[in-house]
């Protein structure tokens, strides 16, 4: 007995069957896991690569090596979000009548807690950071963010959630509650195991991230534009990111306030969300959709600015209507706050407040319209380029202007009672998202790919990947308006209607077909890569680009720009073009930059740790890392060797090896 | 620049301590005195001290914080002002939408 004590201090609930020691599905998945690992370590071993990953890349605080880490964990979680998708619509399209599928509800309901969480928190929110901050300090001819290492920080608390909840996929269980985690079921009366914790430490972590990196990107937009750059003259993408920026600083600390309270009624059992002694679950979804719907927002205002950058690089005009542009995104932010409540019509408000709510999401529809009409006007009489980052913009268009007319519909809130939980609305989200968002980032990764490395990617697979994306979206999803429009409800792991099955079966061929799609986009960096030589941008402006990022070389120097640029007009880089712009040979100055710091990693492992600890009640670890943590953090503020100066030779050096490598080709 | 550099603000700077702290003394009695003398009626005196606090904010704000138009060229204003949009937006619209679920639900038992 006392034993059992001693071992419950030391491990907390932690036991061996935690391990998925006999789970048919999770245990191979596990060895493949383990195995791929192993060989990761081994060859970075092998050729001595960990100093290398070490020095220039964990511990840096270029923000274009941030914003490269971002896109990779991105890209990393995408593969593992979309191996939760294919599960599902395997499961669903055979678990029909008698077949009761190859996955029972408890695991059905983790698979899609756990693809809803991944793509939001660990895919589309990486990606967008990533983008933004990779491209933003170059479009504002900046040297780096405002607040270099807060940005290596943020990486890595990101990293330290995504680590978390592939940690539950091995060691317990994710949280079965929808990505949301709504209470009173998320409450430890009916969620008991480690999975909500899982769910909610890992989102804690991540979205202190997420704030500190927000506000970050504000301040490096307000305080650092190069001289003559006034907020009209500023790249449209600039002006996206402000304002997704801005709204995150604003919702984020809804949402931890929300799982924070949450934690609370878990942890010391308090009673703010449970169904009896006066907690109000209601006030649950309350808060976590005040961060909710502006999120979305979040996510594609900066969709939205990699379109109109596309659209006026490869029409060769100026940006349609660049003001009305402007004024629509800062429109969308204010009204993003306001329509909230259409994510629970159904929860019991009465016609004025549903109204107000609905009316106002309706409202929405109009400079988002306007934005749409700008980008057509762009590309009208234009000289367009069909390549591959134009291709995104146009299937963008012919599949967002669809999620958003469904949107509308459900904006109303009799349509909404009915289609309310259905699969109308699961494909509505996924219309938008995929769509908006996740076209807006491949197209934004294929067309800045060549400036972040120097070659672009592989135009066939791209190609490939396009087309996989495209007709997979649309062969999956349009079943799933039908049956959702039908009544069919979401989260379900079997049928007992055998007549809806054909059309789980289409949408299964569907996701095949994204498959395809993602395999050729993962080629087209493959093959990118094995033919760099030929596919190799040596000009730093492949693309007749009009925007600063352009001027630069392809990789940018760790400085960026030699000598700060000064801007007089919009599209700066195209201005700079047209008035003859000579890149001055010498005179190079001293350049002062930050320098590389451990803090980062150091405090998102020890975050980690606690975490982990915290999950498992294993307190005196969890302890531990926080005193470890804080230490840290403090012993960081006594570190005060933390920048360089690049002298005048070196960058000489740097730019007359471009101007050389230019000039062969 | 903060105002112990720039000798021409320290001067405007003290005296806009010495009106805040006593206009924020004062904003503090005030409700104090409403209450426990209860002067005047439950509900008048609850929406003065709502009053006097959303006043007191703005003095703590404008005298301490040194918020005017120009600070930071206008972005400290825009932004105090975004703050109070967002959180006058959230609160209220919360408090609106949870007084409608209140009033819609049926009681529950015990």
């Amino acid at each position: 007995m006392s034993d059992n004590r001693l071992m419950q201090t030391i491990f907390g609930r932690l036991t061996w069957d935690a391990l998925p020691l006999h789970d048919p599905i999770v245990l191979p998945v596990f060895g493949v896991v383990a195995l791929g690992g192993l060989v990761t370590v081994f060859l970075l071993t092998r050729y001595r690569l960990w100093g290398y990953l070490w020095k220039e890349w964990f511990t840096s605080v270029d923000h274009k090596k941030v914003g490269i880490m971002y896109v990779i964990l991105g890209i990393v979680m995408l593969l593992r979000g979309f191996s939760d998708a294919i599960m599902m619509r395997i499961q669903q399209a055979i678990a029909f009548g008698p077949n009761e599928g190859y996955l029972p509800p408890h695991h059905y309901d983790q698979i899609f807690t756990a693809h809803g969480t991944i793509m939001i928190f660990f895919v589309a929110i990486p990606l967008v950071v990533g983008i933004i901050n990779f491209v933003m300090p170059l479009q504002i001819g900046a040297r780096d963010v405002a607040f270099p290492f807060l940005n290596n920080l943020s990486f890595w608390l990101t990293a330290a959630g995504a680590v978390l909840v592939m940690t539950s996929l091995f060691v317990g269980e994710f949280a079965r509650t929808g990505w949301l985690g709504y209470a009173p079921l998320s409450e430890l009366d009916y969620s008991p195991d480690t999975g909500v914790d899982y769910y909610l430490w890992a989102l804690q972590i991540a979205g202190v991230g997420t704030t500190l990196s927000a506000i970050n990107m504000v301040t490096t937009i307000v305080k650092m534009r190069a001289p003559g750059m006034t907020m009209m003259k500023m790249p449209i993408f600039c002006w996206t990111a402000l304002c997704s920026n801005v709204l995150a600083v604003a919702i984020f600390p809804a949402l931890t306030a929300a799982f924070f309270l949450l934690m609370l009624d878990r942890y010391v059992g308090t009673n703010f969300f449970t169904n009896d002694l006066g907690g109000a679950p209601m006030m649950y979804w309350n808060m976590v959709w005040i961060w909710g719907h502006p999120e979305v927002y979040v996510l594609v205002l900066p969709a939205f600015g990699i379109f109109s950058e596309i659209t006026s690089t490869f029409t060769g005009k100026r940006l349609f209507g660049y003001s009305s542009m402007v004024y629509a995104t800062v429109v969308i932010t204010i009204l993003a706050y306001l329509v909230w409540l259409h994510h629970f019509f159904t929860m019991g408000s009465g016609p004025t407040v549903n109204s107000f709510f609905g009316i106002a999401t309706m409202v929405i529809a109009i400079p988002t319209g306007a934005k749409i009409f700008n980008w057509l006007f762009t590309m009208y009489r234009g000289d367009i380029r069909f390549d591959l980052p134009m291709m995104w913009v146009v299937a963008f268009m012919l599949t967002f202007t669809v999620g958003g007319m469904t949107g509308v519909l459900l904006a109303i809130p009799p349509a909404d009672f009915v289609l309310h939980n259905s699969l109308f609305l699961v494909a509505h989200f996924h219309n938008v998202i995929i769509g908006g968002v996740l076209f807006g980032l491949f197209a934004g990764i294929v067309y800045w790919f060549p400036k972040a490395f120097g070659f672009i990617l592989d135009p066939f697979w791209g190609k490939v990947g396009f087309w996989g994306w495209v007709i997979g979206y649309w062969i999956a999803w349009t079943p799933m308006y039908v049956v959702g429009l039908m009544g069919t409800t979401r989260r379900v792991n079997h049928f007992d209607d055998v007549s809806l099955q054909p059309y789980f079966i289409v949408a299964m061929v569907g996701v095949v077909i994204i498959a395809i799609g993602i395999f050729g986009f993962i080629m087209s960096i493959v093959m990118g890569v094995k033919h760099r030589r030929r596919l190799a941008d040596t000009t730093g402006d492949p693309w007749e680009g009009r925007t600063l990022e352009w001027s630069t070389s392809s990789p940018p120097p760790h400085y960026n720009f030699a000598f700060t640029p000064v801007i007089h007009e919009l599209d700066a880089w195209y201005d700079m073009k047209r008035r003859g712009y000579e890149r001055p040979a010498d005179g190079y100055r001293p350049i002062h930059m930050p320098g590389n710091t451990a803090s980062g990693v150091l405090i998102s492992g020890l975050a980690l740790v606690m975490g982990f600890g915290m999950i498992w009640y294993i307190w005196w670890l969890a302890a531990l890392a926080f005193v470890g943590l804080l230490a840290v953090a403090i012993g960081h503020t006594f570190f005060l060797d933390r920048d360089y100066v690049i002298p005048p030779d070196e960058v000489a050096r740097t730019e007359a090896h471009w101007h050389e490598q230019g000039a062969l080709t | 620049m903060n105002a112990a550099q720039d000798p021409e603000h320290a001067h405007t700077g003290r005296r806009g301590y010495r009106i805040g702290t006593l206009l924020a003394i004062v904003l503090t009695i005030l409700p104090f005195w409403l209450v426990m003398d209860g002067v005047l009626d439950r509900t008048t005196t609850v929406v003065l001290i709502f009053a006097m606090a959303l006043v007191q904010i703005v003095v703590h704000v404008v005298c301490f914080l040194h918020l005017d138009t120009r600070a930071e060229g206008g972005w400290s204003l825009l932004a105090f002002l975004f703050t109070a949009v967002i959180a006058v937006l959230t609160i209220g619209g919360s408090i609106w939408i949870m007084y409608h679920l209140n009033t819609n639900m049926m009681p529950m038992g015990g």
